[in-house]
């Protein structure tokens, strides 16, 4: 699995920074930023799906692989 | 308030200040989404009130039709603001382009990283409030904790001092509660503000300090060029007018969920992974926050035809209660893992103090809960609620069996 953010929807919220912490960040602008770039572990693919499922702008890409 | 005839038709003549609408607007909120889910009521100044979850964001998203010229729900007394016109609230009275810069200059100080400095300050802030009504065994949750907490740490964000911390929520109460109705109060709490921060920026420049944020506008520069001070006062004002009252009221409404419900402040206790879903799910369900816009031309959504100049009030309470997007949606489910609220907007608006607002809430909520042993109504019935803008508790007596040795935490708090 390997999770991108789509920068012309995201505005901020931090949806997926708190869904899934180990996966997801913040720029200086409040913005999301991907922790781990590349295959994300399977033990944190979970919270990553529930941070795709929390973001209020759909601003979250997942690629299964 | 004004008196206004009661209500007829939700769909055709809503009225946002009706006191059961107030206490409780979620049964209308329902009723719409079936019937009519695009309201309009010539109350007011004239708007329309979506209530589906859909429409709300595609409103949100729309600025082009949508303008944020004006975001309070009843229209503005502007012809009275005479030379302060220029001072508005920016950016969330801005649209593009000014919003992006505008929005830029504030963003990185409310980024989580940034507004981490504030946990322990607001911690303590916490538990010296409790200090003083612990061993009564009573309080209330509203006007003794949750409205003293957000505006202390708006203060000290902006470098302003505590000091005068009642005088600027009455001011902030001004803008959001009775100036709603009220053009006169509306228009005093507005000239306090101002005139408070052009006396601020005034004395920053007569007496430069190191760091607060009204010394970081100041010295800021868009494309090579200072802030207007228009702009800064309206941004000050913004930040203590939404900083304030919104917050509290989360905090308000989130402990007199939890007054009702000793099943979740159990979950609390003892479930402390719960946290980051929870506080989502409380902002979730009891969202505080009707922001407007201005249908900027003849424009329309689902089918519905909205006319320029009229009001579009942002019932993000009513879309975050919409069951096409939220598994029973009237309940607080604390562990909820599908969570597409707007609690804090959709879109280039999305409440740039989210951070901050849900550090301040879990914070207030679990210093609460470690201090203060089960707590319920001390009558349901003595409950008031504030609503049109910003819905929350302003009254909310709760009582609890006083522990005998109230538990202080090891570090000093004053």
């Amino acid at each position: 699995m390997k999770v991108r953010v789509d920068y012309d929807r995201c505005t901020g919220h931090q949806a997926c920074a708190i869904a899934a912490p180990q996966v997801f960040g913040a720029d200086d602008y409040g913005n999301a930023t991907v922790l781990i770039e590349g295959e994300i572990p399977a033990e944190l693919e979970e919270s990553a799906r529930r941070a795709q499922a929390n973001c209020p702008e759909h601003a979250i890409h997942i690629d299964e692989s | 308030m004004t008196a206004t005839p009661p209500v007829e038709s939700w769909a055709t003549d809503y009225d946002i200040f009706d006191p059961g609408f107030v206490r409780d607007p979620y049964p209308v909120y329902d009723e719409l989404r079936e019937t009519c889910p695009i309201a309009h009521s010539d109350r007011w100044g004239g708007s329309y009130l979506p209530t589906r979850y859909e429409d709300v964001v595609a409103i949100a998203h729309d600025v082009d039709a949508f303008s944020s010229r004006e975001i309070l729900v009843t229209p503005s007394p502007t012809a009275a603001y005479g030379e302060t016109a220029a001072v508005k609230a920016p950016p969330i009275s801005s649209d593009p382009p000014e919003h992006h810069w505008a929005r830029r200059l504030i963003l990185p100080v409310f980024a989580p990283g940034a507004v981490a400095k504030y946990e322990e300050g607001t911690r303590q802030l916490c538990h010296s409030l409790i200090d003083r009504f612990i061993h009564t065994g009573r309080a209330d949750a509203a006007a003794d904790y949750a409205q003293q907490i957000p505006v202390r740490v708006i203060a000290s964000m902006l470098g302003v001092g505590t000091e005068r911390a009642d005088e600027f929520t009455s001011w902030v109460r001004g803008v959001l509660e009775a100036g709603l109705t009220d053009p006169e109060v509306r228009l005093a709490a507005r000239t306090n503000i101002i005139n408070f921060f052009t006396e601020q920026i005034a004395d920053r420049r007569a007496n430069p300090r190191p760091d607060d944020l009204i010394t970081e506008l100041l010295h800021a520069e868009v494309d090579g060029q200072p802030v207007p001070d228009h702009h800064i006062i309206g941004t000050c004002n913004l930040m203590l007018v939404a900083g304030v009252d919104t917050t509290w009221s989360a905090i308000g409404a989130s402990l007199w969920h939890l007054a009702g419900h000793p099943d979740d402040q159990q979950r609390l206790r003892d479930e402390p992974d719960l946290w980051p879903t929870a506080i989502e799910e409380l902002l979730r369900a009891y969202a505080p926050v009707t922001m407007a816009r201005i249908v900027d031309h003849d424009t329309e959504v689902a089918g519905c035809p909205m006319h320029a100049d009229e009001r579009v009030l942002m019932a993000f309470p009513a879309a975050n209660r919409d069951p096409e997007v939220f598994d029973r949606p009237d309940e607080v489910i604390l562990d909820r893992t599908h969570n597409r609220h707007v609690a804090f907007g959709s879109g280039i608006h999305r409440c740039a103090g989210s951070n901050l607002a849900r550090l301040e809430l879990r914070v207030a909520l679990q210093t609460w809960l470690e201090r203060v042993p089960e707590f319920e109504l001390e009558d349901p019935d003595a409950v008031t609620w504030a609503g049109g803008q910003v819905r929350g508790p302003r009254h909310c007596p709760v009582v609890f069996t006083a522990p005998e040795f109230p538990t202080v935490p090891e570090k000093e708090h004053p």
